[in-house]
């Protein structure tokens, strides 16, 4: 029983928001991994391109409500994703159209990309807040929880709780049909395979007649998808905030970076990785060690390794690690 | 038009900018920029000597300015002695205890065998982590427990605050030698990667640590270099001279205390300026020219180029640790809080781009220039929106909603002229000669 508790405990506080977590940045991480492998450079306009995303379905998702749509227990911001989709879409195409696609033809050198990526930061980072402002902003409705603390206990009579959101249920849920998406676009469609070949090798592909404006254009309507399903599954979950999502570029790069830039296997991977050691190192221990461990060992303090609002310098240790001692990250990731 | 005079013209447009403001505005408001701007100069600088000279991509600098902002606490608070009685010598034991930790776990992993090693240095480092803790914690608490209103934490050493601007250099130096060391060996987008990692881990720290300086709770009332106006405003020597030049106490005293604060600052700017200038024209700054555009060829001429980039790392950090310095100086507060990247990072990296990278002189143009246009847009906007608006009903939602959101078109402007430079002349205003 005793350990039951602490598994449950365990389940409650780390193991279900780690998921969750791990999902969300996992898609994010897919959208930075993609433009790497295609565009060849990091892409520091993702956490704001994942926000813009957000806030179109936000104003999808409040216009959705005035007309009186809704999913029932469902968030309503998941019909409103489309919506998201597109606006996110079409930013990045016009991005692309007027900014990236003079330098790409230039051939500048990726460093320079990068520079340029921020300036396209500043603007959406502006254009964002000027639209929704800075506040925050919770859009989640419908059912709260998918069971909930008490009925949990009542369902088993264990003494702590298990809730399971509704948000982090559909994260999950979520995140497994993207995936699945994608893996099956990349290795069974022409396009898909024709997006792996420019990205293993530019000049062979071009030689056997793939069209690269053609592969640009699809990689960024999927850099959207993913970065708006992304950002509204955080925001679900959590709340929406310009400032958190420019945050959120950190671990997004750490996840990208530790699975190996380029991989998309490794962006999944890297992403879980991250997520949990975050949630891992800043949770107090104290109540499950307090189940497990026998009375005489039961622990005084805390337990906490690291305050949560480390929880960058966790994500920065493990990419360092990663890189010092394996740096094309766990799933062997290109370098240009 | 030759490189001396399109110089001369660009920063006579920035000397005309800061006049017109002083005459349009307020001589108050011109001299409020032109310090930022000064300091902002500084903090361009030392980013051109790391991109510009050595191409090295360091987005970490809101963490190195930070540091100079916490050598001032350390430097020019008073100490606290009632904190220091209770749990200083324990907090610098566990300080030290987790350094020789570190440090035997380095040696460990140089002197032990392959198979064994991994597994010796993480116990050591677990081991040593809650061994850490353990000394640490009570320490802290000892010393949050003083008086938590006002100090809670160590305070400083008490000494002049200029002596400060020379410690967050070195400050930052000590930090970026110790990432440069790990990261430096990184390509170049992992290094932009971990540098942005280090810079939140330092507000993080800064911010938690209150011990250290009070965290989120400020530290206030820095000691000044510059008198108080208050108190030139009570002295008759300075209102009667004020008189005579026609100037009454109050702005008179404002006026004086931002002058010092600007001729001071522009000493520091000029100093750095020259020490650049002097190395990008020696043999050292033509080395890093060569390393920069062709790293493999330095290398087979048998330069060092990792030592070189750590030198260069190290440097250009402790210029942005002087120029925080000198900006929590004049700020007369340390507010963790307001680090934020956009405007200590990227916006010091759109100075240097826009002022033109690997040349000094464009990088103190782009300091003064980008910092204008800062702190101007919001009022150029707010009158152009006002004009948009002009038409709209009063009380209409979107006119209220445009009206509130100005304040965020100098993001959008500064990514704008961002692109629009790199586009257009993507060697800055003032290119590399």
């Amino acid at each position: 029983m005793e350990f039951l508790n602490g598994l449950v405990a365990l389940a409650n506080f780390v193991l279900i928001p780690a998921v969750a977590y791990g999902a969300q940045l996992a898609l994010g991480a897919l959208g930075v991994t993609l433009i790497y492998g295609i565009l060849r450079f990091s892409n520091f306009a993702h956490g704001d391109t994942m926000a813009f995303g957000t806030m179109c379905t936000i104003l999808a998702t409040w216009w959705l409500q005035s007309l009186g749509v809704s999913l029932g227990p469902l968030p309503t911001a998941l019909l409103a994703i489309p919506f998201g989709i597109a606006g996110c879409a079409a930013l990045i195409l016009l991005t692309d159209r007027v900014v990236y696609r003079f330098y790409r033809r230039q051939k500048v050198k990726p460093m320079i990309m990068v520079i340029v990526s921020m300036g396209v930061m500043f603007i959406y980072n502006g254009v964002t807040r000027f639209i929704i402002g800075t506040e925050d902003q919770n859009f989640a409705d419908g059912e709260r929880f998918l069971i909930g603390a008490r009925e949990f206990k009542a369902l088993t009579g264990l003494d702590e709780g298990l809730a399971i959101r509704t948000t982090q249920a559909i994260t999950v849920v979520t995140a497994l049909i993207v995936v699945a998406a994608l893996f099956w676009f990349l290795n069974r469609t022409r396009t898909g395979k024709s997006m792996r070949a420019y990205s293993d090798n530019e000049d062979l592909a071009l030689l056997s007649g793939i069209n690269p404006e053609r592969v640009v254009m699809v990689t960024w309507l999927i850099v959207a998808a993913l970065a708006t399903i992304a950002g509204v599954l955080y925001g679900l979950d959590k709340s929406f905030k310009p400032f958190t999502y420019f945050q959120l570029l950190l671990p997004i790069f750490a996840a990208a970076i530790v699975g190996g830039l380029g991989s998309p296997l490794g962006a999944i991977a890297g992403g879980f990785v991250i997520a949990f050691s975050e949630v891992g190192i800043t949770y107090a221990w104290k109540k499950v060690l307090g189940y497990w461990l026998p009375d005489t060992l039961a622990p005084d303090g805390l337990v906490q390794l690291m305050s949560t609002d480390y929880k960058f310098a966790v994500s920065f240790v493990i990419l360092l690690i990663v890189l010092l001692f394996r740096p094309t990250g766990l799933f062997k990731g290109k370098s240009v | 038009m030759s490189d001396r005079v399109r110089g001369f013209v660009l920063f006579g447009i920035v000397a005309v900018l800061l006049l017109g403001t002083g005459f349009v505005q307020s001589w108050n408001s011109a001299l409020l920029i032109l310090n930022m701007g000064l300091v902002s100069a500084v903090m361009a600088l030392g980013v051109n000597l790391q991109w510009g000279f050595a191409g090295l991509f360091n987005v970490g600098v809101m963490g190195f300015v930070a540091l100079g902002g916490l050598a001032t606490v350390l430097v020019s608070m008073p100490p606290v002695s009632a904190a220091w009685s209770a749990g200083a010598g324990r907090l610098f034991l566990a300080l030290a205890l987790a350094v020789a930790v570190i440090a035997a776990a380095v040696l460990c992993w140089k002197r032990l065998r392959k198979g064994v090693r991994g597994w010796v240095v993480a116990l050591l480092l677990i081991a040593g982590f809650f061994a850490f803790r353990a000394v640490f914690d009570p320490a802290v608490a000892l010393i949050e427990a003083i008086d938590p209103a006002t100090t809670g934490y160590l305070g400083g050493l008490g000494l002049p605050v200029v002596l400060a601007w020379p410690v967050g250099g070195l400050l930052a130096a000590g930090v970026a030698w110790m990432i440069g060391k790990v990261a430096l060996g990184l390509r170049s987008d992992y290094l932009a990667i971990a540098t942005l990692g280090i810079a939140e881990i330092i507000i993080a720290v800064i911010k938690n640590e209150d011990w250290l300086a009070r965290g989120v709770k400020n530290v206030i009332g820095l000691p000044r270099p510059m008198p108080y106006e208050i108190d030139l405003q009570n002295d008759a020597g300075f209102v009667q001279s004020a008189a005579s030049l026609g100037f009454d106490a109050t702005t008179a005293s404002t006026l004086y205390v931002k002058l010092g604060y600007g001729v001071m600052f522009a000493v520091v700017l000029v100093l750095l300026l020259v020490l650049a200038q002097l190395a990008l024209k020696s043999p050292w700054g033509r080395m890093m020219r060569a390393i920069r555009d062709n790293e493999t060829a330095a290398r087979a001429m048998g330069k060092d180029v990792t030592r070189r980039h750590l030198q260069i790392f190290v440097l250009g950090s402790a210029i942005c640790g002087i120029a925080g310095a000198m900006m929590t100086t004049l700020d007369g507060q340390l507010t963790p809080g307001t680090y934020q990247p956009l405007r200590y990072t990227f916006l010091v990296w759109v100075m240097v781009i826009v002022g033109g990278s690997g040349n000094n002189f464009g990088s103190v143009l782009g300091g003064f220039l980008i910092w204008f246009l800062w702190v101007q847009v919001e009022p150029m906007g707010q009158a152009a929106m006002t004009l948009i608006t002009a038409g709209m009903a009063d009380g209409s939602w979107l006119k209220g909603h445009l009206l509130d959101s100005v304040q965020h078109m100098r993001l959008l402007t500064m990514g704008v002229i961002l692109l629009l430079v790199l586009r257009f002349s993507p060697r800055g205003l003032l290119p590399e000669r």
